[in-house]
């Protein structure tokens, strides 16, 4: 077991986002977390690397284990946090690159910050995992030059060079031009087949059904339905189910 | 015997003469005096702008020559110059100073060393003032605190007063038509109304006023110099240089029990009538700026170093208060921002004098150049920790996440990520920030600092050219700001990530010492 989600809640403002979830992933698992806007699956992907705190219930990412603030003390759960992001890439919608550096700086800049990796070693490894995601001649750009697909694919390889375990997408492909969700998408599957452990948050039914290992229907904070795509996408077992992907199908 | 040796041996050795450059083997007379108030009392000489002159220079002179002394002179505005005398800048202050009971509670006053009136002026064309009656309803040019306007106030009859800081802006306006008459020192209507052929002397001399040296409360010293100055006045030392100055009158005459007839010619007076009252030509204007150029230099040095040295200050202590205003627990947090408010709600001319004359009375006494600096730095401080604290809030809070997502710490995403793009933002306000306290470091002359602004001052007044001195300061005012907002563009648009830069140095050709203190890595 890579990330074990058991019984998390958080609230916003008083109302319940996320109202008791659990979720085990295994290696090389891709799971895809769907479900409408406002159900709670982007703020349980962000509870699991601790961008956001939970209220109760514990995440598990190999050795480390997250739980609430309250429980184990903010400076604890920070620490905690820290070494769980050392351990778990994330992608974000907004790609989130650093605007003032180079896509290669992007790329090297936590290695060199967090680990200490000389600056000839950072640049060597940048450049591999550019030529990965099909960046490599971009390497001395801005981010401001490339587009938003170009952005994505540099935002992964930023992620990759910290060498993560577990891959966590936060609707990557959502502020894309339709045309460029694609080449996206490609490294996604690219990464799952050499065995990456991925947990994705999309809209992309039918990204969902081709590359999931399994599909888990969230809506109003609670998980509805789970299970493999072929039962989500071929028999559903929940009415609710059946009306959300009624919407894209 | 040994213990006195030692004694005097050590404190030779702590004591400053022994410091002091060979050639001044005498103690120093330290002086205050404002020279910009100009002639006839205390001004640079236009033959030799290092140079100062006047009936006061001059009277100091032999007094330091009667007490085998060394006269040294302290430049310090005219209202600093008893609070400064208390700071023990200097120990004496000769500069006008009318003996009235008010300064009497807080220094002590010498002997008078000359005794004069109030003059009236008015332009050559006026007919009908002669006399204070004659103001009723007029407005009436005087100098701000001086015995002339207290005469005037006290006046039972509506008077206009308009009060000036310079007795040749009051004149100017005279001969211009903007106020009718002015009320002022017979000294000065002497050096700066007669001379000018657009303006009269009239009636007969209104009041009287006595000059005294004034000294710190309670020196033992303070008797010596009463003494020295009263043997000055009798063997007509005094009067000498009274007369060379053409001020000799039949009040002081009377009052030190002299013939009021002048005995020697006034050469000092003739020189002074010649050289300040001359029509200069263009070519003649030119050497003269030429000649300038080094004082005014050194005045420019001066205001850059102080500039430079606040900014710094400024730059630092604005960071770190805007951080910890940003980021800091609630108290530290209510405290940067309290500083904040303070400090920018405060004016600076009162900060400064807080600092250098308010400080003292704590105990704390800081060199002019330590309370410049200080002031200036601290109160622009608290514009720079506004700039940093927009810039710092102008970069998405995604762009920490992202940071904190790929395992850096807080610490390490606000150094390497958020302040590199905060500081790109606040180049162009901080530059800003910089050029206003460029020109705001011109206060600090309130402070005794000479800087380029007190320069212009001194030698305007001195040749009564305040507009070509005024154009030429202004000019290196804005040459010294230049350097600065080009080298500001120049970061500007290497930080500008809009256009390809060449590999492995996003920076551009920046020089490495430079890129360090704008990358961290």
């Amino acid at each position: 077991m890579v990330v074990k989600v058991q019984d998390v809640k958080k609230k916003f403002h008083g109302g319940a986002v996320v109202d008791g979830i659990s979720i085990e992933v295994e290696e090389g698992d891709l799971v895809a977390l769907i479900g409408p806007s406002g159900c709670g699956k982007s703020t349980l992907l962000r509870c699991i690397n601790g961008l956001e705190t939970l209220d109760s219930g514990s995440v598990q990412v190999f050795q480390n284990t997250l739980k609430s603030p309250k429980e184990i003390g903010q400076k604890e759960f920070q620490k905690r946090a820290q070494a769980v992001r050392q351990q778990v890439g994330m992608v974000f919608q907004s790609f989130n690159l650093f605007p003032h550096l180079s896509v290669l700086e992007n790329i090297m800049k936590s290695p060199r910050v967090v680990r200490g990796v000389s600056a000839a070693q950072a640049e060597k490894e940048a450049e591999e995992v550019l030529h990965k995601v099909g960046l490599s001649e971009k390497a001395d750009h801005y981010p401001s030059q490339l587009s938003g697909g170009q952005q994505q694919r540099a935002a992964i390889a930023r992620a990759l060079a910290m060498s993560p375990k577990v891959l966590l997408y936060d609707e990557p492909t959502s502020a894309l031009d339709p045309t460029l969700v694609n080449e996206v998408l490609r490294v996604m599957k690219q990464l799952d087949q050499e065995g990456m452990t991925q947990i994705v948050v999309t809209h992309e039914m039918r990204f969902a059904r081709d590359v999931a290992d399994r599909i888990v229907f969230i809506e109003g904070g609670h998980i509805v339905e789970m299970g493999p795509p072929q039962q989500i996408f071929g028999n559903p077992q929940n009415e609710r189910t059946r009306a959300f992907l009624g919407n894209f199908l | 015997m040994k213990f006195l040796i030692a004694t005097l041996l050590s404190s030779a050795l702590i004591s400053p003469v022994f410091f002091a450059p060979a050639a001044v083997a005498s103690e120093p007379l330290r002086w205050g005096a404002d020279i910009e108030s100009g002639a006839p009392y205390s001004y640079k000489s236009t033959d030799d702008p290092n140079k100062i002159i006047g009936f006061e220079a001059d009277i100091v002179e032999a007094l330091a020559h009667e007490l085998g002394m060394e006269a040294q002179f302290v430049q310090n505005k005219w209202e600093g110059l008893i609070e400064g005398l208390k700071r023990k800048d200097y120990d004496i202050v000769v500069n006008g100073l009318e003996i009235t009971p008010d300064r009497a509670q807080e220094v002590d006053f010498s002997q008078p060393y000359y005794l004069t009136s109030e003059t009236l002026a008015v332009r050559r064309s006026t007919d009908g003032i002669t006399q204070l009656e004659n103001l009723r309803g007029r407005r009436v040019g005087t100098l701000e605190a001086s015995l002339a306007q207290r005469i005037l106030q006290a006046l039972t009859y509506p008077v206009e007063i308009v009060p000036y800081s310079e007795e040749v802006h009051a004149y100017g306006d005279l001969a211009l038509g903007r106020v009718d008459a002015v009320l002022l020192d017979e000294p000065i209507a002497l050096y700066y109304a007669k001379p000018n052929p657009e303006l009269k002397l009239v009636g007969a001399p209104i009041g009287h006023l006595e000059y005294g040296i004034a000294m710190r409360k309670g020196e033992v010293f303070n008797r010596k110099l009463d003494e020295a100055l009263g043997k000055l006045k009798r063997n007509g030392t005094l009067r000498a240089i009274l007369e060379r100055w053409n001020l000799w009158n039949p009040m002081t005459a009377d009052a030190w029990g002299m013939d009021p007839i002048r005995r020697s010619a006034p050469v000092a007076y003739e020189k002074y009538l010649q050289t300040a009252w001359k029509k200069n030509s263009w070519t003649e204007k030119w050497d003269l700026y030429i000649s300038f150029l080094p004082l005014l230099a050194r005045g420019a040095f001066m205001t850059l170093q102080i500039s430079m040295f606040s900014m710094a200050l400024a730059m630092v202590v604005g960071l770190l208060t805007a951080l910890v205003r940003l980021y800091g627990p609630r108290p530290t947090a209510w405290l940067a921002m309290a500083f904040v408010e303070v400090w920018r709600g405060t004016p600076l001319l009162i900060q400064l004098f807080l600092i250098f004359y308010g400080l003292p009375h704590l105990g704390i006494r800081l060199d002019p150049f330590t309370a410049a600096v200080l002031g200036l730095g601290l109160n622009y401080s608290a514009c720079e920790a506004e700039n940093y604290r927009a810039g710092i809030l102008s970069i998405p809070k995604s762009q920490m996440e992202a940071s904190q997502a790929l395992g850096m710490s807080w610490g390490q995403s606000l150094k390497h990520i958020i302040l590199p793009q905060a500081i790109r933002v606040v180049i162009p306000p901080v530059t800003n920030d910089f050029i206003a306290l460029l020109k705001d470091s011109s206060l600090v002359s309130v402070i005794s600092m000479v800087e380029l602004t007190t320069i212009y001052g001194q030698l305007a007044s001195a040749h009564f050219d305040y507009l070509g001195i005024g154009l030429l300061t202004a000019a290196i005012y804005f040459l010294i700001g230049l350097p600065f907002v080009r080298l500001s563009r120049y970061f500007e648009s290497q930080l500008d990530t809009s256009i390809l830069k060449p590999r492995a140095n996003g920076w551009g050709p920046v020089p490495e010492a430079l890129r360090g203190m704008f990358t961290w890595r």
